[in-house]
């Protein structure tokens, strides 16, 4: 069913702070965000609402904004601020300066 | 598992009982707000079950929500915060298996049993699924691609399911269904309605305005089916098509079952109350034969009926909380008369009562346009109005709902109940309304209740809407209620505080924020938001506008932060629809060379660049570039950047001037070309874009610019301000008539410096220029009014000086991974190649 395995996708310092960068693993794009405070937040990379690219968003330490349209999603959660459906959201840390996100299969 | 919370005879320790409500939907809230109203807070220890994982929303706006027109977050009735707030333990997600009333418990499908001394049921309705064949999988569950349209889940599944899929029926041609046609094709499907009965909305509508709502709906190109009854679903996998009674089928990949709702009865029935076709309350909203056992709503059966609209829900709970608070224990609900009032599918429709004359004296007064889609009919008994049906026009359903609630007395000439015959305004509509005349439909609010909240002090109408709830439903009488605001403020209504900040994350406005920051010496945006926002928060949304600020008021000090910007200033290329970017080189004036356009042209063929266009800007767009591949395309161009993406300085349109055109007074190139080279690039609130015309022909469109200067005979210039001809279209005003070509590149560096400097966030010079008045600008800019002029030139200096081509950028990456795809498993560009 829904067994996760972790991933390293990259170390921590390839994503700049405050910003989104993209991976894919398997087949699964994800986009990676590194928060001031330190945290990150593995989301699916696509924008639900007309394929955007997420990693390119804007975001703050609650949300990320779709470059296209403006939708908002909560990092933690994937909730749409606005906009129609929820994001599929990874499990995501940093250990060792290293991001580990934990995908499907 | 078993937990039990508490002894099932105790009170709590503040003597409190337990009010326990199953049900956390609208009508289950507006029971405990009412009953909270009543002080019941200090008298109960509240505990809410609610089948759906979250607080409680209003579901009136769901096909809103699935249309696209209100986000999911502003249906919220109650946000978490008000369960704490009011001590409410909600117990999201459990669901309500049996109830005990001789032990007074319930017991839950988590193993837990809760005791209550009042028990209020409010499990209101679900969607009616008919008995058609195909309908469901052997398991039980929906064959997938078959939705209800009842819950915040059920929303959002249709609209994921919408993506990819081209064809939806809804069964149902009720309101519902009618919404969730309009909402599913604002996804972009084609949509059909099939209705078992002969006309549309047939609870509501007589058979000629259900005809004429049919004519209207079709006009917005839904396809509707009457008389059509539906016996099977098709498809094996997922939906396939639906067969009919008349052995006909309709091809299609979606369907919604809007055939009506049931009320929720089950939990009632197993635990032995009396159920009819909702649970069988008393005019004091208990149960029947049983003690201490409340039911407030759609589950609800009272007198026979049951209600399936918010308004008797309102009154129902007004009268449960009541008793229970011991408020007014001969409070007794007497049924409702129901008067709807709503936008179905984008058309408005009002009906209350009879459809029809029952009786041979009956009068019945109809009107009917068929071809505008406008139907309005009365039926009058007695000289008491005894219902009314408006279709396309409901201008006057104020009124009839007044006369239809109380038996007014009505006009003689009953065609003045239907049309204002040269008759008063809306907002005298707003000073005669009776005092207790129903302003908001669904949440049951008055007139006098919206004037006594402004009384009390309440002057704003969001202010308003928050406390009294007026237009928190549908929103449809949002503009009655503005009207009554500002009748009962007479003239004196406080508009929204945040409208006026600089960005929103940052409460300030403009002026108040620039002397903060620069008191503060506030450089980056990451300090303004530590300094200066509520408890220190970012925010998204504010992050943009903040860095343009900081950037023109700090130039080279500016700490630039990249997370600060928008993707575009990132890598500085326009965001096209699939993620690629949009490359636009400077060409200063609109004039090129062959060198650059042999080098644009390789550069084409090299990045297989899918499109090359003229912009209207006079230059050309390399459209489709891929994100990566963006610094060597600017390495191959070798031009700078034209700045085709930013909230800034974009271009200078030129005509050909006077070296060429025999009409030619001046030499607009060239003064178009210094123009750019001198402000290219410069940051501002909004795009800020120019022209130059050698003659009044106007050949650059000057006029409607920015800021465009226009060559006329005598060797003199006029500059016009705040032009647009985009979505705004409006001709600039004459600021100035110059005498030479340096002062109009000074005169355009204080206009400039002086609108960065004090015009909102992405407000453009069209709305600046009028809003600050060309007067005041001339005064400012021309006659040194204020004493500022030599600051804005210096200013200005300071940010020109600051300029450094962004493309440089490409050589060495500002940021790791500043160029890498944010797509990697999309193929780019995915646009067609032209």
């Amino acid at each position: 069913m829904n067994v996760l395995t972790e991933h390293e996708v990259a170390a921590v310092d390839e994503i700049p702070v405050g910003e989104g960068r993209a991976f894919a693993v398997d087949g699964t794009a994800f986009a990676v965000f590194r928060l001031r405070d330190g945290s990150v937040h593995a989301i699916q990379a696509l924008c639900p609402h007309a394929g955007g690219p997420l990693a390119d968003g804007q975001l703050d330490d609650c949300v990320v904004v779709c470059p296209l349209h403006s939708y908002a999603f909560e990092l933690a959660t994937g909730a749409p601020r606005s906009g129609p459906t929820p994001l599929v959201v990874y499990p995501a840390r940093v250990q060792d300066g290293a991001v580990l996100v934990s995908l499907p299969g | 598992m078993t937990a039990t919370y508490t002894d099932p005879t105790a009170t709590d320790a503040a003597g409190r009982r337990r009010l326990v409500v199953i049900g956390n939907g609208m009508a289950g809230a507006r029971t405990v707000e009412e009953v909270l109203a009543r002080g019941g807070g200090e008298m109960f220890d509240v505990t809410m079950f609610g089948n759906e994982p979250y607080g409680n929303y209003n579901r009136i706006s769901l096909s809103n929500v699935l249309a696209g027109s209100e986000d999911e977050a502003d249906i919220f009735l109650n946000p978490m915060d008000w369960y704490d707030d009011n001590r409410i333990t909600l117990r999201a997600g459990v669901h309500v298996t049996r109830i005990d009333p001789y032990a007074k418990v319930v017991a839950a499908d988590d193993g837990t049993s809760t005791p209550y001394d009042t028990l209020v049921i409010a499990t209101g309705s679900s969607s009616f699924f008919p008995p058609i064949a195909g309908m469901r999988r052997d398991d039980g569950t929906l064959l997938p691609g078959v939705f209800g349209f009842r819950t915040l889940d059920d929303t959002r599944a249709m609209a994921v399911y919408a993506r990819g899929h081209r064809t939806a029926v809804v069964i149902g041609g009720g309101l519902l269904g009618l919404e969730a046609a309009r909402g599913l094709q604002n996804h972009g499907l084609d949509v059909h309605v099939v209705h078992a009965a002969p006309t549309l909305m047939n609870a509501q509508l007589d058979a000629a305005s259900g005809e004429i709502l049919q004519r209207s709906v079709e006009a917005l190109g839904i396809q509707v089916q009457t008389d059509a009854r539906t016996t099977a679903i098709l498809g094996e996998q997922k939906v396939t098509g639906l067969s009919f009674a008349d052995g006909s089928t309709l091809a299609c990949d979606m369907v919604v079952v809007a055939a009506g709702i049931r009320p929720n009865t089950a939990v009632a029935e197993v635990s032995g109350l009396t159920v009819e076709r909702g649970i069988v309350v008393d005019d004091q909203m208990r149960a029947v034969d049983v003690d201490d056992v409340y039911v407030v709503g759609e589950c609800a059966q009272h007198r026979g009926e049951v209600y399936g609209l918010v308004a008797p829900l309102w009154e129902q709970a007004g009268v449960l909380a009541d008793h229970v608070t011991g408020t007014d224990l001969s409070a007794a609900y007497h049924g409702s008369r129901t008067a709807t009032k709503l936008k179905v599918a984008g058309v408005d429709v009002a009906a209350m009562g009879l459809t029809a004359p029952e009786h041979d004296d009956d009068e019945f007064v109809v009107f009917s346009e068929p071809k505008r889609g406008v139907y309005k009919s009365l039926v009058i008994r007695d000289g008491k109005l005894m219902g009314a049906t408006l279709l396309g026009d409901v201008s006057k359903v104020a009124f009839l709902m007044q006369a239809f609630d109380r038996g007014m007395p009505l006009p003689e000439e009953r065609i003045k109940m239907l049309f204002d015959m040269g008759a008063p305004s809306a907002e005298v509509g707003a000073a005669e309304l009776a005092d207790d005349a129903q302003v908001c439909n669904c949440n049951g609010v008055s007139k006098g209740a919206i004037t006594a909240c402004v009384a009390a002090g309440t002057t704003s109408v969001t202010g308003v809407m928050a406390t009294t709830k007026a237009g928190k439903g549908c929103g449809s009488c949002k503009s009655l209620v503005r009207q009554i605001v500002e009748w009962a403020a007479d003239g004196d209504v406080q508009e929204d505080p945040s409208a006026s900040w600089y960005v929103p994350g940052v409460p300030l406005d403009k002026p108040s924020l620039m002397q903060a920051v620069r008191e503060q010496g506030l450089r980056s945006v990451s300090s303004v938001f530590a300094a200066l926002a509520p408890d220190g928060r970012e925010d998204a949304a504010s992050k943009m506008g903040l860095a343009s600020l900081l950037h023109m008021m700090w130039a080279d000090e500016y700490e630039d932060e990249r997370d600060a910007r928008f993707v575009n200033d990132r890598v500085h290329g326009n965001i096209q629809r699939d993620g690629t970017f949009s490359v636009v080189p400077q060409m200063k004036g609109g004039v090129t060379s062959p060198d650059q356009l042999r080098r644009i042209a390789d550069v084409a063929d090299k990045y297989d660049i899918p499109m090359v266009k003229l912009t209207g800007g006079q230059r050309i767009d390399l459209l489709g570039v891929r994100k990566e591949d963006l610094p060597a395309v600017w390495a191959d161009l070798d031009m700078p950047s034209g700045y085709a993406y930013g909230k800034s300085f974009r271009t200078v349109k030129t005509c050909v001037g006077s070296d060429f055109c025999r009409f030619g007074v001046g030499d607009s190139t060239a003064l178009g070309i210094a123009l750019e080279e001198r402000f290219q690039g410069i940051p501002s609130p909004g795009k800020m874009k120019l022209a130059v015309a050698g003659c009044p022909r106007n050949c650059s469109e000057a006029l409607c610019k920015d800021l465009g200067v226009v060559a006329v005979d005598g060797g003199r210039w006029e500059v016009y301000v705040g032009g647009a001809a985009g979505a705004h279209v409006r001709k600039g005003d004459l600021l100035a008539t110059l005498d030479s070509a340096d002062e109009v590149m000074a005169l355009t560096g204080r206009f400039l410096q002086y609108y960065r400097e004090n015009a909102n966030w992405l407000e453009r010079t069209y709305a600046f220029v009028p809003r600050v008045g060309i007067e005041h600008l001339r005064s400012v800019l021309l006659d040194d009014s204020e004493g500022i002029v030599g600051d804005l030139d210096a200013a200005m200096k300071r940010s020109t000086d600051a300029y450094s081509d962004p493309w440089a950028d490409g050589r060495q990456p500002a940021t790791p991974g500043q160029f890498r795809s944010s797509l990697p498993l999309t193929v780019l560009p995915q646009v067609p190649v032209r």
